[in-house]
């Protein structure tokens, strides 16, 4: 498919990939980056872009979003979710396998990259069942899997309990160069939670997840990745003991990467006051303490890859009593805003970390095209307005869902184009052009 | 006209929400109302041409024949609705049930609900008042009302006074209630049961925690025995119904070592035998049975708070009452 070149012109470009922060041209041609400079040649069709007062990044990447088709469709299809992902900034999502029929076969993985490649927007890469079935029981065939598209494998949804299990996977995927994703939780002491257990749990009479739950699993896992040699990446860290457990083990070598999703960096269980099932995720919010844990992790690199757990559902299944709600928090429409205002604009972050985070990682532990912007690459770029002054109304969502507790928030800065494979396919001015 | 007072607010939903005065105007509105059970004609006019719906997803006999009847001695037109045989078996929401009773107009629903937030739930969505009558672990207000009526009939002014509530505190709605209820009225408030079945973080309420049963003996002016669910035992919470026995049954021998008399409640149905032996509940010291009749005169005294009575006008209507 041939497509016009696109030069992206006076912008601030930032890269960490090629530690470059300066005002510079990108041109993109057939799909590529081709060249970054000033008075950049000017092809034939050209269509020039004024970025002026905006920053021009690689493309964003979320590692972790559900994606809901097939089985929930009501919530999220793999289209809705390719284009909430545009929307917010992102070129490419990892769709997770915890659907309904699970994503455990090439002929499912095989259907959720075409159904992404349909959409024409946001790339959509599969991300395989670790078990059949997600039970727990046998691995999937990974290699399979792989060669239909999926780049990484997990249970998510579902702690692999199996210690023995997660060895077997993190073995037998190093053959594949792929990292095993793990939703770390001990199920045996979550039992049947359903938020945080902590002084707010014990006044609203909800059962509580303690720390603990996660603590052990992440533990785990750091163990069993030391023993196979084999890539662990831990998902939506949210406890203070957790991350000093995968600091210590980045420390001492082990291959681990892991997430900081932006609803732990900046919430905690007080959100839930009220019965608000908004607030009700998996892991849940904690306490001061492990929020602040996480925000130390997300700025020192322990927790190297930011990620929203986009998890979409109807209003119906949220609109029920706490214990009813389902686990979830839709995250792609705002977290870029939430990042820039809570963590860039206060000082905290600085903007080419948060695209180390959002972009250059991402792309790195899962074997991504993109996450750089050096010539020859991809040419997926998001392009960012600092300053942009917005309110979060889920009403403009391009999701099929609205269940955010940031509702309301005022944020400043945010996407204003997303361009994949050198098309634009959304701009704040215009929206979705898939 | 003008806007009827309305001193507890639209809703009922959990002592937490209340202030310690708001607590004192139900019990005190109570104490007339104690009386008009007392009569052969049990009925004041008070209530009536309001209908009050009865939401029972959960069961009960005590609480909802207790609010029943407090609604009847208010003269107030009433309807159950149990979980099972109603639409809800059919899979119908509670947002659901809510608005199709809306839409019947009534005037007050009362919720028993087993999940934690339900009473609160409905009350945000529907204009009618809302009382709680217990919702999963949360909070059972009119139970802990009954209990603190009670408590005052005998220990006069709680300040100062020493209430323990025994067992299982985790999943205890009536524990909950009664904790905020207590201390807002200026008592000292001890738990006591099995690690297993007190919250984690229960000491940031402000209340004592006793691991023996002896050492809460020794502590209190009354003690709170709350029931042990069976499905407790099934949980693994406590390895057996015997073992919890001899560990923390209220026994007629511990109480004997109590350096004063221990006042028991209990908030039933009890099991003998378990949390609390035979001779504790028939004993003298009891007065369990004080609370199921102090519990209908407390409901009469919510329904009739909320409805937008004062308790000025609870003692005249108790009169107008006398001659009808």
């Amino acid at each position: 498919m041939s497509q016009r070149p696109m030069l992206l012109k006076g912008g601030r470009v930032v890269d960490p990939s090629q530690g470059l922060d300066d005002h510079v041209d990108v041109l993109l041609t057939e799909g590529k980056v081709s060249k970054i400079g000033t008075a950049l040649p000017r092809p034939e069709g050209t269509e020039e872009v004024d970025c002026a007062g905006t920053v021009i990044v690689p493309g964003l990447i979320d590692v972790h979003v559900h994606l809901r088709e097939p089985g929930g469709e009501h919530k999220e299809t793999i289209a809705t979710g390719a284009r909430a992902a545009a929307a917010g900034g992102f070129t490419a999502v990892c769709a997770m396998p915890n659907t309904d029929p699970v994503i455990d076969s090439p002929a499912t993985v095989g259907f959720v990259a075409a159904a992404g490649r349909e959409a024409g927007s946001a790339r959509v890469y599969p991300v395989g069942a670790l078990s059949i079935g997600q039970k727990g029981e046998r691995l999937t065939e990974i290699g399979e899997l792989v060669e239909a598209g999926a780049v990484a494998i997990t249970d998510d949804g579902r702690p692999v309990m199996d210690s023995g299990l997660m060895r077997l996977a993190l073995e037998y995927a190093q053959a594949f160069d792929i990292p095993v994703a793990d939703h770390p939780e001990d199920l045996g002491l979550s039992r049947n939670g359903v938020m945080n257990e902590g002084v707010v749990s014990a006044r609203l009479g909800l059962a509580g997840k303690p720390n603990a739950s996660e603590d052990v699993h992440i533990l785990r896992d750091l163990l069993v990745a030391e023993l196979t040699g084999g890539h662990i990446h831990i998902q939506h860290v949210s406890t203070r003991q957790g991350i000093e457990a995968i600091r210590q083990a980045k420390a001492r070598g082990v291959r681990v990467t892991a997430e900081a999703t932006p609803h732990h960096l900046l919430l905690t269980d007080e959100a839930v006051e009220g019965y608000r099932t908004d607030a009700k995720m998996n892991p849940p919010l904690r306490s001061d303490a492990d929020r602040d844990a996480v925000r130390e992790g997300f700025l020192d690199g322990t927790l190297d890859t930011l990620a929203t757990d986009h998890a979409p559902h109807h209003y119906d299944e949220k609109e029920q009593a706490f214990d009813d709600a389902p686990f979830g928090i839709v995250g792609l429409e705002t977290v870029v805003g939430l990042i820039l205002t809570h963590l860039v604009h206060t000082g905290e972050m600085d903007l080419s970390t948060f695209v180390e985070r959002a972009s250059v990682q991402p792309a790195r532990a899962f074997r991504l095209p993109g996450g750089t912007l050096v010539e020859g690459g991809v040419a997926d770029v998001t392009v960012l307005d600092l300053d942009r002054e917005w309110t979060v109304d889920p009403s403009l969502f391009l999701s099929r869902s609205r269940n955010t507790p940031f509702t309301g928030w005022d944020l400043r800065g945010g996407p204003v184009r997303t361009v994949v494979g050198g098309r634009t396919i959304w701009t704040l001015a215009e929206g979705s052009r898939s | 006209m003008s806007e009827p007072a309305r001193p507890l607010g639209k809703d009922l939903v959990g002592l937490e929400d209340l202030s310690a005065d708001q607590i004192r105007t139900i019990l005190d509105t109570a104490e007339p109302f104690k009386e008009i059970s007392e009569r052969r004609i049990k009925k004041v006019p008070v209530l009536r041409g309001q209908t009050i719906v009865n939401l029972f997803m959960e069961p009960s006999t005590r609480t909802r024949i207790s609010f029943e009847f407090a609604e009847k001695r208010l003269s107030a037109d009433t309807v159950n609705i149990s979980s099972t045989g109603s639409s809800v078996q059919k899979g119908e929401t509670l947002v659901d049930t809510a608005r199709n009773l809306e839409a019947m107009k009534i005037d007050m629903v009362v919720i028993r609900h087993w999940a934690s937030g339900a009473a609160r739930f409905l009350a945000e969505r529907i204009p009618s008042n809302v009382v709680n009558a217990g919702d999963g672990s949360h909070e059972h207000p009119t139970q802990a009302l009954l209990d603190l009526l009670t408590l005052r009939d005998h220990l006069g002014d709680l300040a100062g006074r020493r209430v323990c509530v025994v067992g299982d505190i985790l999943h205890s709605r009536v524990a909950r209630s009664n904790i905020w209820g207590l201390l807002k009225l200026g008592a000292e408030v001890g738990v006591c049961g099995p690690r297993t079945l007190l919250p984690r973080g229960i000491e940031s309420f402000g209340v004592e925690v006793f691991n023996r049963i002896e050492e809460a003996i020794e502590w209190a002016d009354a003690l709170n025995i709350l029931r042990l669910q069976l499905e407790r035992m099934k949980g693994g919470f406590v390895p057996s119904l015997r073992e919890y026995n001899r560990v923390y049954g209220v026994s007629t021998a511990r109480l004997e070592k109590a350096p004063r008399d221990v006042l028991i409640l209990h908030p039933g149905p009890m099991n003998r035998g378990v949390e609390i032996d035979s001779d504790v509940a028939d004993g003298p010291q009891s007065v369990i049975l004080k609370q199921v009749t102090n519990g209908v005169a407390v409901r009469m005294a919510v329904l009739y708070l909320l409805a937008g009575g004062s308790p000025e006008r609870a003692e005249a209507a108790k009169r107008r009452g006398m001659g009808g």
